[in-house]
């Protein structure tokens, strides 16, 4: 991809030539002062795009700007695994512009405290959009409600609450809790593990856990929260969101809700859709992660249930961790797959590449729909004239092999290292600012004035 | 049918089924005069193809000293824990190593091999040997002598001098443990070297 | 083979091989002098993360039988103290100049990831991992069913597998590692396996294995085994509900005199009762049962050093390439035909 700079290019202004917009018909967009003004064939020569900085993107594809629903950013408390700085950084390269953070840090993000605090570190990396998710119980303990209106009302003015990486399974908590957040426009994200019946539990249970010798994680477990949860939604009548959904099990709980109009929204991993529990033989901890991978029958409909619509999104669930933690025994190993930068190469490659979707699904389960879950007003938005120029540019032909030590994430565990993925992000623009260029970090958005840095600043050095 | 088969090579015949018996004959004569007789004596043959050169040296002892019961006389030594080159070679797993009844003690041990080379598989056998019992006497019978010792190990009995060169290859077969084309065989040959 | 890690991926060659080098390194046992030189200048590495004074002493004497030298590291840490970690043990070993570590450790694939990483170059066996495999056990269960089963029929244990021999295991097969090690092993040398255990105490997934299973003890007697292996019990297991009361699990499956009277009344005079130890008399096995002369619970523990010898010898011994052809089992045969018998 060519990059032409003219002499005195104005900065913020930029003219993406020829790109595929959500994989149709090749077309301009316009970007200027954080909006896209104009979009069309043959915007080059016009008088709105003189002093733009033209990025060639012929063979690309434009999508909006990916919003994840599910990272963990680890800071505050966890700075050994991982930074905001680190984590947005990671998620920029992987084409998002919005992440929504896990409250499971140290402190807790349960308070209007700790969720402007991650807020503020956000906005100062200026990376991406970092939206806090708060705690739906206090120090994600499950015995007392968190102060979620006071979240809800905070600078960081968040709408989905989670206790993830604990479930909610005192079925009372978990009701007032999804009472309560209609008050305010919220949604409370589910991590679906029954606690009692996971108990020690290590791998998926089945054929391979049996030979392995690894306490079993029952299908069950997820299912039978799940089915509780979309049953209590509907009798209170409110929004309820499903984390990493991983078996079929849930699918059909799932797709047999919808069908009754119960208010319930879900979302899948990346690696659910590509990867099995044959792969924990090697009881590599890569492959060690909550919830486990499963069976292929259940890969199988992960993917169908994304493609139909029964799965709404993807959500990374972005996990690092130090290397300490998975060059031990598998029993010792945490748990977690680190997913921004590799998450849109293993959507192409289990869901476009095999022909359950096109593109425009793509930006449907990576953008549009994770911002309205999350209520993110500027993102997920259509790639129209007068919309916020937040823009992916993929190059879908591209072969790329993962090699976790080149990554902008800390952690190093990844469990596609040494594969060859399809599809790479060769640019990312953030409220019209370039994150991202030529496949490599360029500069942070600057928030304030509006104006940000001139294009093709000396990339920022890796971590 | 207990054999190992192998495709013909290109090789001189020093020793066809006749001679390999007659050389028999009079190493079994040998270890009855070196012996003065048939007392105490023990034939051990290391495996492969000294085992069935030791069965049939005890059944030509039999022939002549029929206070002789050939079958009891006979043992085998497998020496493949004592060997001194066990790292340097795949691993191999050893043979059964079976005395007779009446054991080594005080007995005239002759050790029975078919070729004769470094040295080095006889000083692993006294090893053997050792661990397993002290005989009054140890003596060594072998059908060839092919020269090129690596340490001072002598036989007292040999089937038959062989100058070689370190390139060729010395082969025994016997039809217990050899055949070609399917027909057990008993011969010397020296293939030449690569 | 570089490394003993589990039956499972054991082929029949290298079982039998396995087997058959032990029937020779139990010869050293009854000799005047117990040792080979073979592995002498070797290093072999007890690294023992779990308590089992047994199965280290096991190996110990079969490495000390061969001329190598033992180092006993007794690593401190368990799944709730972390202790040093696993890759920094491995490294100090590799720098202390193991040639062979033997590991037990409380966590299933530990012994894999020595194995894997690059964190030490030597041999690994593994003498107990987790709840998943115990490969030294299952051999020299099979080492001891051998020499049985070969005697009732009259023919050399040397070269020997198992088929048509009929084994039950009974007990704790969802936590068992030895009942993991011993199915897979039976199965490649021919045996057929009936698991007998309560279903809480079997795997989802044991549909799978190849083997029966059943819940009624006193019915898989009545059709015939020729071995009865029970494993070890623990009577905590009723604290999360696995079996109501320990009386109930020994009325149902244990051995007990009944069912040892059972085997006298249903003719099956030659049928041997194991246990891999430490026994729980009264749970899972009767003082009468585990004393009666059925029982090989003893010579199932000499066999264990003969089965270790020939392990670390076939993995120590050589250089690293493929191993050399077996003794042509049927010359052996022909050898064994002037074996007195011992």
């Amino acid at each position: 991809m060519a990059h032409d700079q003219q002499d005195a290019a104005t900065p913020g202004a930029y003219l993406i030539r020829g790109a595929a917009i959500l994989g149709g018909a090749a077309e301009d967009l316009l970007i200027r002062d954080g909006i896209i003004t104009a979009r069309g064939t043959d915007l080059a020569g016009t008088d709105a795009a003189d002093g733009a900085t033209v990025i060639e993107a012929a063979g690309l594809v434009a999508l909006p700007g990916m919003v994840d629903i599910h990272t963990h950013l680890r800071e505050p408390g966890r700075e050994d695994a991982e930074t905001v700085e680190t984590g947005t950084r990671a998620a920029a390269l992987g084409g998002y512009t919005a992440v929504h953070a896990m409250a499971n840090s140290n402190p807790v993000a349960d308070t209007a405290g700790v969720v402007e605090q991650v807020h503020t570190l956000g906005r100062a990396a200026g990376w991406v959009d970092v939206r806090p998710v708060g705690a739906v119980t206090v120090g994600l303990a499950g015995e007392q409600l968190a102060e979620l209106g006071a979240m809800a009302d905070s600078r960081a003015r968040v709408r989905v609450f989670s206790d993830d990486g604990i479930c909610v399974h005192d079925p009372v908590l978990m009701r007032r809790a999804l009472e309560y957040v209609k008050a305010f426009d919220g949604v409370v994200a589910q991590h679906a593990q029954e606690p009692r019946l996971t108990a020690g539990a290590q791998m998926n249970e089945g054929d391979v856990s049996a030979v392995l010798g690894l306490a079993g994680w029952p299908a069950v477990a997820e299912e039978s929260i799940i089915a509780r949860d979309v049953l209590l939604a509907q009798h209170v009548g409110s929004r309820l969101h499903v984390c990493h959904v991983s078996t079929a099990g849930s699918v059909e709980i799932i797709r047999w809700a919808k069908a009754r109009g119960i208010n319930v929204t879900a979302e899948v991993t990346p690696h659910h859709l590509l990867l099995t529990d044959e792969l924990v033989r090697s009881y590599d901890p890569v492959y060690k992660v909550n919830p486990p991978l499963r069976t292929d029958s259940d890969v199988q409909a992960l993917r169908a249930a994304l493609a139909d619509g029964t799965i709404d999104v993807i959500g990374t669930d972005h996990a690092p961790h130090p290397s300490e933690h998975k060059e031990c025994e598998w029993a010792q190993a945490a748990m977690g797959m680190t997913g921004l930068e590799t998450a849109l190469s293993v959507v192409q490659a289990t869901m476009i590449e095999t022909g359950l979707m096109g593109w425009d699904d793509f930006a449907r389960v990576t953008s549009i729909v994770p911002a309205v879950i999350g209520r993110v007003a500027d993102q997920g938005r259509p790639l129209e004239a007068g919309e916020p120029a937040n823009v992916t540019l993929v190059d879908p032909a591209a072969r790329w092999t993962v090699d976790p030590s080149k990554m902008a994430t800390m952690g190093r565990n990844s469990p596609f290292a040494g594969r060859e993925l399809p599809g790479k992000v060769v640019a990312t623009f953030f409220k019209g600012h370039p994150t991202v260029l030529n496949g490599e970090l360029n500069t942070p958005y600057r928030h304030g004035s509006g104006q940000e840095t001139g294009p093709a600043a000396a990339p920022a050095s890796g971590h | 049918m207990t054999s190992v088969t192998e495709a013909p090579v290109p090789a001189r015949v020093v020793l066809n089924s006749g001679d390999i018996d007659r050389a028999l004959t009079r190493i079994a004569h040998e270890i009855l005069e070196a012996n003065k007789g048939s007392q105490d004596l023990v034939l051990l043959g290391i495996p492969r193809r000294g085992y069935p050169l030791a069965v049939r040296l005890a059944k030509k002892i039999a022939a002549a000293d029929p206070a002789v019961d050939a079958a009891a006389i006979v043992g085998q030594l497998d020496v493949t824990m004592f060997r001194d080159d066990l790292s340097h070679q795949p691993t191999r797993p050893p043979y059964p190593t079976q005395l007779p009844r009446t054991g080594i003690d005080n007995k005239v041990v002759v050790l029975i091999d078919d070729v004769l080379y470094s040295g080095r598989t006889i000083r692993a056998a006294l090893d053997a040997i050792v661990d397993l019992g002290r005989p009054r006497i140890v003596r060594l019978a072998v059908m060839i002598d092919r020269g090129h010792r690596e340490l001072p190990i002598r036989a007292d009995h040999v089937g038959k001098n062989l100058p070689t060169s370190s390139s060729e290859k010395v082969r025994v077969r016997l039809e217990e443990t050899d055949s070609i084309d399917g027909t057990p065989v008993n011969e010397v040959v020296i293939e030449a070297g690569a | 083979m570089k490394h003993l890690l589990s039956t499972e991926d054991l082929s029949l060659a290298n079982a039998v091989r396995i087997l058959d080098t032990a029937e020779e390194m139990a010869a050293v046992g009854d000799r005047e002098v117990k040792k080979l030189p073979a592995l002498r200048g070797r290093t072999v590495v007890n690294l023992f993360f779990e308590d089992s004074t047994r199965t280290r002493i096991s190996f110990e004497a079969a490495a000390k039988r061969l001329s190598a030298d033992v180092i006993n590291f007794a690593a401190k840490g368990s799944s709730v103290s972390k202790g040093e970690s696993l890759k920094d043990t491995a490294q100090t070993l590799a720098a202390m100049g193991a040639d062979a570590v033997v590991i037990r450790h409380w966590a299933s694939g530990a012994p894999h990831r020595l194995a894997a990483t690059d964190w030490i170059d030597a041999a690994v066996i593994n003498a107990g991992d987790g709840t998943h495999e115990h490969p030294t056990q299952a051999l020299l269960d099979a080492f001891t069913m051998r020499r049985h089963w070969a005697g009732l029929h009259g023919t050399p244990s040397a070269g020997a597998d198992l088929k048509g021999m009929r084994v039950a295991i009974a007990g704790d097969v969802l936590h068992s590692r030895v009942a993991r090690s011993n199915v897979w092993l039976l199965r490649t040398l021919g045996a057929e396996v009936t698991l007998v255990a309560p279903p809480t105490l079997l795997p989802i997934g044991v549909g799978q294995w190849p083997c029966s299973v059943s819940y009624d003890m006193d019915e898989t007697l009545a059709k015939g085994v020729d071995a009865v292996m029970m494993l070890r019990v623990q009577g905590e297991r009723m604290n999360a509900s696995f079996f109501p009361t320990a009386r109930e699990y020994s009325r149902r499956w244990g051995f007990d005199d009944n069912r040892l009277r059972a085997l006298d009344s249903l003719g099956l005079k030659d049928t041997i009762i194991m246990h891999p130890g430490p026994m729980n008399r009264g749970l899972e096995i009767s003082s009468a049962a585990a004393d009666s002369p059925r029982s090989t619970v003893l010579a199932q523990v000499r066999n264990g050093v003969s089965v270790r010898m020939a392990a670390l010898y076939l993995l120590l011994s050589g250089d690293t390439r493929e191993p050399a052809a077996t003794p042509n089992s049927a010359y052996s045969n022909a050898a064994h035909s002037t074996k007195e018998s011992h």
